[in-house]
């Protein structure tokens, strides 16, 4: 029993944030009744089932071949023997290429774009220069308000950017929550090592690009890969301003051809093949992969800027 | 940026601004000496020292000022001139007579809308929308949260995070695609239940249950990523603390009722402030995705009528007032909340998460 204990204590030392739910709990914290285990187990379990499954069972679909398709029902869980005939398929028409052409796009385009503007303005406020700290959270205040839709389409529309790619880039190169993210990180830079930059001649352009973006490769990163999912998920700005179908991103074309199910067939270039359910989900999976693969990117740093903006403000 | 109290006080009095700017920066001028007068002279008198150097001030960071350039242009482009775009919700706007030559019609946008029964459903679904979302979806992040911080092992627990976290990156279109492969009337549910000779649950398309629906859609893909600031806020909480209260004899639900909820507490408030100020959105792709299978009479709101009744329909004006109506609302909610949040202590918001 001492021994125990006094391991407990020692563990308390090190990792105190463990230590209630280490199987070697101090004396002083009580068991975790069955009850509360299985409760918590459950809720997890579900929780993480209900996010796999769905993903998973979209996947195995599209991979499906008919056969097992047809004996399933519409639905499995593991493809038996994996095809890729849904991909031929939607790959053989025009559409879904096309789309993801634009997709890609203006997903480049877009966050090349945002980070300049974002990169540039937040270190140009990060500093106190001709107006200070007080005009620029006034101006972050304001930003927690919307222009409404009406006057940002008539914007749009009074810019001559309509069915133009231009309209679905511009409205997305300055998110609010990423300049300050930016720019509390850019704050945190050693005054000092900005100060002997400009003691040794080097102008402002030069300091950004030769001391303060070195430095701020990772936020730079997470900020860059931020802009570019939203980009790759943005719809509703292309539902507003975009009728030509050969500009429909990716995720109008999922709109159109899975959520309303309607009139896609034709669109997709595969007239009289009424959508299959593994090509539905074909279109599915290829609007989820590229998430899928800059996720891992993502999650290795996100955590950390979400809570710089966050907690700092 | 840490004490945001301050920040929007100071607003009215901006001829103390570059004064005041200039005083945090004693090292700033250091390699152009020309304009280098004794500070405290200047001080005493900003108004004098603002004009006298304001040139010279320009000179000095007409670099730093070019930098906002881009930020600044999209700022007015997309966000200033379009609020003040608003004002066609008080013409008769028409299309070809632009914003300048459209008749004013003062309030007349408004009255029509409250004699609108499909704005005033629009309004009531979004209230209601609103307060299923504010009592069901709030709590789930801190539930979840408290249990992930209960893990015993680092690694159940980096799993965990990985898959809950993975939602909040797929779309809105994504999301209701998988939903109705899982839940629609041809989904996956369905197809099982058919399958063992049950009747098929229209879960995607009943508008009674339309606001489980929303909330279970906002759960799936939202509230794993929200547990994030939770879960750093408890990790911030002194471990001694527990110790000494369980020593004291306190049980478990009294040391989460005494040191977990108060050590939460400015996090909640803040993430509450921030829904509030939000809240009249409902969750706008989400319906606008979903409003043909459920139909108007439960899936419209305020977001979707501006929509429908402005882009589709070519009522700008009407849209734009209800629009408008809408962002005014948002901003009161914002302000009382915040308001409130001082009142009990708090920090409030200002610029926490901004967009």
């Amino acid at each position: 029993m001492a021994i125990t204990q006094s391991a407990g204590r020692i563990r308390l030392g090190r990792k105190p944030k463990e230590l209630n739910y280490n199987p070697k709990r101090p004396v002083w914290k009580e068991r975790p009744s069955p009850l509360y285990q299985t409760i918590k187990t459950l809720v997890l379990v579900f929780f993480s089932a209900s996010i796999i499954v769905p993903i998973l069972l979209v996947v195995s679909t599209s991979l499906a071949d008919k056969e097992q398709l047809a004996k399933a029902g519409g639905f499995v869980l593991w493809p038996e023997r994996p095809t890729l005939e849904a991909y031929e398929t939607i790959f053989n028409g025009p559409m879904v290429l096309n789309s993801l052409g634009v997709s890609a796009v203006v997903t480049i385009v877009g966050t090349v774009l945002a980070l300049f503007v974002t990169i540039t303005m937040a270190y140009a406020t990060s500093r106190p220069v001709l107006f200070g700290r007080p005009v620029v959270l006034a101006v972050l205040f304001t930003l927690l308000f919307a222009p409404g839709l009406i006057p940002s389409f008539l914007m749009i529309k009074q810019l001559g950017l309509l069915d133009s790619l231009w309209s679905l880039i511009l409205p997305g190169i300055f998110g609010a929550f990423n300049f300050v993210v930016m720019r509390s990180f850019f704050m945190n830079i050693p005054q000092e090592l900005i100060e002997s930059a400009r003691i040794d001649g080097a102008s402002d352009w030069t300091i950004l690009w030769r001391i303060v973006m070195p430095l701020s490769k990772a936020v730079i990163a997470v900020v860059g890969l931020f802009y570019a999912v939203g980009f790759w998920n943005s719809f509703f700005n292309a539902l507003l301003y975009i009728n030509d179908h050969s500009k429909w991103p990716i995720q109008l074309l999922l709109r159109n051809f899975v959520v309303q199910g309607s009139g896609a067939a034709d669109g997709l270039g595969i007239s009289s093949v009424p959508p299959s359910q593994s090509i539905q989900m074909a279109v599915v999976v290829v609007a989820l992969v590229p998430i899928l693969m800059v996720y891992p990117f993502l999650q290795k740093h996100f955590t950390k800027g979400v809570l710089t903006g966050a907690v700092k403000g | 940026m840490n004490s945001t109290t301050e920040a929007v006080p100071a607003l009215p009095d901006a001829d103390r601004v570059p004064a005041h700017a200039e005083g945090r920066v004693p090292g700033r001028g250091k390699g152009k000496r020309g304009k280098g007068k004794p500070r405290q002279a200047k001080r005493s008198n900003p108004r004098a020292q603002q004009r006298q150097s304001f040139g010279s001030r320009l000179r000095r960071d007409k670099q730093m000022l070019l930098m906002m350039v881009p930020g600044i242009a999209f700022l007015l482009l997309f966000f200033y001139i379009p609020i003040l775009g608003n004002v066609i919700a008080f013409q008769d706007y028409q299309p070809y007579l632009g914003i300048g030559d459209s008749l004013w019609v003062g309030w007349q946008n408004f009255v029509d809308l409250f004699d609108n029964p499909d704005f005033l459903r629009a309004f009531w679904n979004t209230l209601y929308l609103a307060a299923w979302q504010l009592v069901f979806l709030f709590p789930v992040p801190l539930v979840l949260a408290l249990i992930v911080d209960s893990l015993v092992s680092t690694r159940v627990r980096r799993v965990f995070q990985s898959i809950a976290y993975l939602p909040h990156f797929l779309s809105w279109v994504l999301v209701i695609a998988l939903f109705q492969q899982m839940l629609g009337g041809a989904g996956f549910i369905n197809n099982s239940l058919r399958q063992f000779g049950l009747d098929p649950i229209p879960f995607m398309t009943n508008p009674d249950t339309f606001p489980v629906l929303v909330v279970a859609q906002m759960i799936w893909k939202d509230a794993g990523w929200a547990m994030i600031i939770f879960l750093a806020a408890l990790a911030s909480i002194d471990a001694s603390l527990y110790e000494a209260a369980a020593a004291d004899g306190a049980g478990r639900w009294r040391r989460m009722w005494h040191i977990t909820l108060p050590g939460l507490r400015s996090v909640i408030v803040l993430l509450l402030i921030l829904r509030i100020g939000d809240i009249l959105s409902v969750g706008f792709e989400q319906f606008i995705l979903q409003r043909d299978a459920i139909g108007a009479g439960a899936a419209e709101v305020l977001d979707t009528f501006t929509y429908y009744t402005g882009v589709v329909g070519g009522g700008w004006s009407s849209g734009a007032a209800a629009g408008l109506a809408k962002g005014v609302v948002s901003a009161l909610l914002i302000y009382a909340a915040n308001k409130l949040a001082h009142r009990f202590g708090e920090d409030g918001i200002f610029a926490k998460k901004v967009g």
